[in-house]
């Protein structure tokens, strides 16, 4: 039981009901929304609420996070679930879907026990783990999919591994179906730029890098859209980083098949020219593409082609991004920059911020049926309240992450996160 | 009193045309040096170099060894085999060992592009890369331009051609890099397999025929083919890619008469050179090895007589 809350005087953005408009949100003592909008206290403030004056900023539903990476169980010197969890509400991240791959694998119950019950003890924030889809993300037998499913897995993946047998995914697919789980999966060719690590092109010859053509993700997507028609499976694609890649999902939807996609908020807000000298921490997977591919990609996310927005948070450390370049591991933080960054494509008038809340929340939670993504009454009081023109910088060592691996070290922002609900719970505030 | 603004030399990129040909007029006295019979000076005396090759190379090795000593620099090799440590550990660990010992100039090769400027953004000293990865080959490049230079007294507005496996090459992109910035017209012949994505915007005429590419070129510069790459990953076979791509005496027609034949050395004979024009009259690959020693002199000289010479903090 908490005191009753009451946040006034505040934009109201939440795109399950699409709708924006200035007013107040009440949140009652067990930590669900009474009412959100202009006339929320039509009914009175509840007695003993806690009141606050929020004039200039704007609430919006708590954002969901589909892919982050922690280090809990196997490397907690990177990433603990509880420090991601701290990392989230900094970021106004109020749910994620952990990825699979810790050591050992979450692919049995009680690793999927473990991580629900460690964030249920620890973390600030809701964590849903996701199981892998096949035993040890080997890409060969599928791990118990009910029971996992039964668990609370929150959806199947094969976190960094694609699934290169067509037939173990056909099967896999075919399974998970039966439980309702979406499948959410990284496409790489596993031939073809497989000793790459950069988009293939000018920069990377010149670097003396091997490069990763643009086949090398859509050549399999385009297989596992194909699959998913077939199987009738819920299927995710998790990351894409091409224009190609958005309309094979795209033009799968229109022949029927129940398939979406994710972007990571890299791929939107950066581009291969940042790797400049071999800087490591723009080392992503898939790799950082061209300029013409990263506004291609900002207006298939605005024209709601690409469902979801994520940060792949995924913490390295310095004994494997202080490397050189191709021996390096792929991936960065984003868990506490991830609203900032989204924010300049609001700023820079590409994406309305109606669409751009729909792809951090409530489209995602409508995806993995997570209970989030709304400020409807009854919802749970998940919500982030922002300050969008706040400017600020990031500085490495405010970083709240174990891993300070950001690609946004000292990078300015207009637009913060001020305060993070969970539950009605205040978790995080600047 | 010399003026040259950089303190490493990690590659050409970056390098002014008065830059290169600052150093190349230093290495042309560094020749004369090598031809006396007296061959040691002091002027890098009390100095210390060490070369920390990951990779082996006897070649490359024991050029840049000749040349501190030539210049009266203390001279310590480390190689460092490829044991079962990661590679990367081994590079930054063993940097920051050797940093503590007060060398004065780090000669550094790596298989992996970008380890030289990893390298140098750790230590406290200056940094020669003498190769990492696919990237580049600085002192092999201004060797090359020195035997050009030499040859036909300039850079300018001549044709090089270089041929062969020029995707894995840190020699052909120093080479490219270096031979625009001094005027010099750069042609690429390869099979599609062995160039580089968008190598057409790298400053290089793109060709697939020898007999096209070679025609009135000044230069013809060949490149190594890595043995694991020759038989039916990159090109078919050994015997196919010589019968195209290997120079022999009748594709080194096409070039002028005066054209001078380069290779970077190790040879393969018979893979992507004849023996006969190898060791034929246009061949300067001897002088290659020759200036070799005389560029990476300049280089250490001009890197190491340019810095405060007082003490490091």
């Amino acid at each position: 039981m908490t005191r009753p809350l009451v946040l006034q005087n505040l934009r109201i953005v939440d795109p399950s009901r699409n709708l924006d408009e200035t007013g107040t949100i009440v949140v009652g003592n067990d930590g669900r929304i009474l009412a959100a909008g202009k006339d929320a206290l039509n009914q009175g403030a509840p007695a003993g609420a806690f009141v606050k004056d929020c004039a200039g900023l704007t609430a919006v539903p708590g954002l969901v996070d589909a892919r982050v990476f922690v280090g809990e169980p196997g490397s907690e010197y990177r990433e603990t679930i509880e420090s991601a969890s701290r990392a989230a509400a900094t970021g106004g991240v109020t749910s994620f879907i952990s990825m699979p791959d810790t050591d050992p694998v979450i692919d049995e119950i009680a690793l999927v026990e473990f991580v629900q019950k460690t964030a249920r003890d620890k973390a600030l924030v809701n964590v849903y783990p996701a199981a892998a889809l096949t035993k040890g993300l080997l890409g060969a037998e599928m791990s118990e999919l009910g029971l996992l499913r039964d668990a609370g897995a929150a959806c199947f993946t094969n976190g960094r591994q694609p699934v290169h047998d067509s037939l173990v995914l056909r099967r896999a697919m075919t399974y998970a179906r039966e439980f309702g789980a979406v499948v959410a999966l990284e496409t790489r060719d596993k031939y073809l730029g497989a000793n790459g690590v950069m988009n293939e092109g000018l920069l990377a010859s010149w670097l003396g890098l091997p490069g990763i053509p643009r086949e090398a993700e859509i050549i399999p997507l385009e297989r596992d859209l194909r699959i998913a028609a077939l199987t009738k499976a819920a299927y995710h694609a998790a990351e894409i980083s091409l224009p190609e890649s958005a309309d094979a999902v795209q033009a799968a939807r229109e022949r029927g098949a129940n398939v979406t996609s994710g972007i990571s908020i890299n791929h939107l807000t950066l581009n291969e020219n940042d790797i400049g000298e071999y800087r490591t921490f723009f080392k992503l997977s898939p790799p950082l593409r061209g300029e013409d591919d990263r506004v291609a990609m900002v207006e298939a996310l605005a024209a709601g082609k690409i469902d979801i927005i994520v940060s792949s948070h995924d913490p390295q450390g310095a004994d494997t991004k202080r490397l050189p370049f191709a021996d390096a591991a792929d991936g960065a933080i984003g868990l506490e920059t991830l609203a900032a960054a989204a924010l300049r494509l609001y700023h820079s008038g590409q994406v309305p911020l109606m669409r751009l809340i729909d792809a951090l929340s409530t489209r995602p939670a409508a995806i993995f049926g997570l209970e989030a993504g709304t400020l409807k009454p009854g919802a749970k009081a998940d919500i982030t309240v922002l300050d969008l023109d706040e400017p600020w910088v990031l500085y490495e060592k405010e970083l709240v992450s174990r891993s300070k691996n950001t690609p946004f070290e000292n990078a300015r922002f207009t637009g913060r996160v001020v305060q993070t609900y969970v539950g009605g719970k205040l978790v995080h505030s600047s | 009193m010399i003026t040259f603004p950089h303190r490493h030399l990690l590659g050409i990129k970056g390098l002014t045309e008065q830059d290169i040909t600052l150093l190349l007029d230093r290495a042309d006295e560094a020749v004369k040096i090598s031809r006396q019979r007296e061959k040691k000076t002091s002027s890098l005396r009390g100095l210390t170099q060490i070369n920390l090759f990951f990779e082996a190379s006897t070649r490359t090795q024991s050029s840049f060894e000749l040349a501190g000593k030539r210049l009266g620099a203390d001279v310590m090799n480390m190689s460092v085999g490829n044991s079962s440590v990661k590679k990367g550990e081994t590079l930054i660990d063993t940097a920051m060992t050797l940093n503590a010992m007060h060398p004065d100039v780090l000669v550094v090769r790596h298989a992996s592009a970008g380890a030289a400027a990893l390298l140098a953004q750790k230590v406290s000293c200056s940094v020669v890369n003498a190769g990492d990865g696919q990237h580049e080959h600085p002192t092999q490049a201004l060797l090359d331009a020195l035997t050009i230079r030499r040859a036909k007294g300039k850079l300018s507005r001549i044709i090089v051609a270089i041929c062969g496996d020029v995707l894995h090459s840190r020699v052909a992109r120093s080479n490219i890099l270096l031979l625009n910035q001094m005027g010099a017209r750069v042609r690429v012949v390869a099979p599609a397999t062995l160039l580089p994505a968008g190598i057409e915007q790298m400053g290089a005429e793109v060709y697939r025929s020898m007999a096209e590419g070679l025609k009135d070129a000044d230069v013809v510069m060949m490149l190594r083919l890595q043995r694991e790459r020759m038989a039916g990953s990159f090109v078919p076979s050994v015997r196919e890619y010589f019968h195209y791509y290997g120079l022999d005496a009748e594709k080194l027609k096409a070039a002028k008469d005066d054209a001078l034949v380069m290779h970077p050395g190790p040879m393969n004979r018979g893979v992507e050179i004849a023996s006969e024009i190898a060791d034929g009259p246009q061949s300067v690959i001897e002088q290659q090895v020759e200036m070799g020693v005389a560029v990476r002199m300049a280089v250490m000289e001009t890197l190491l007589l340019s810095q405060d010479q007082g003490p490091r903090p």
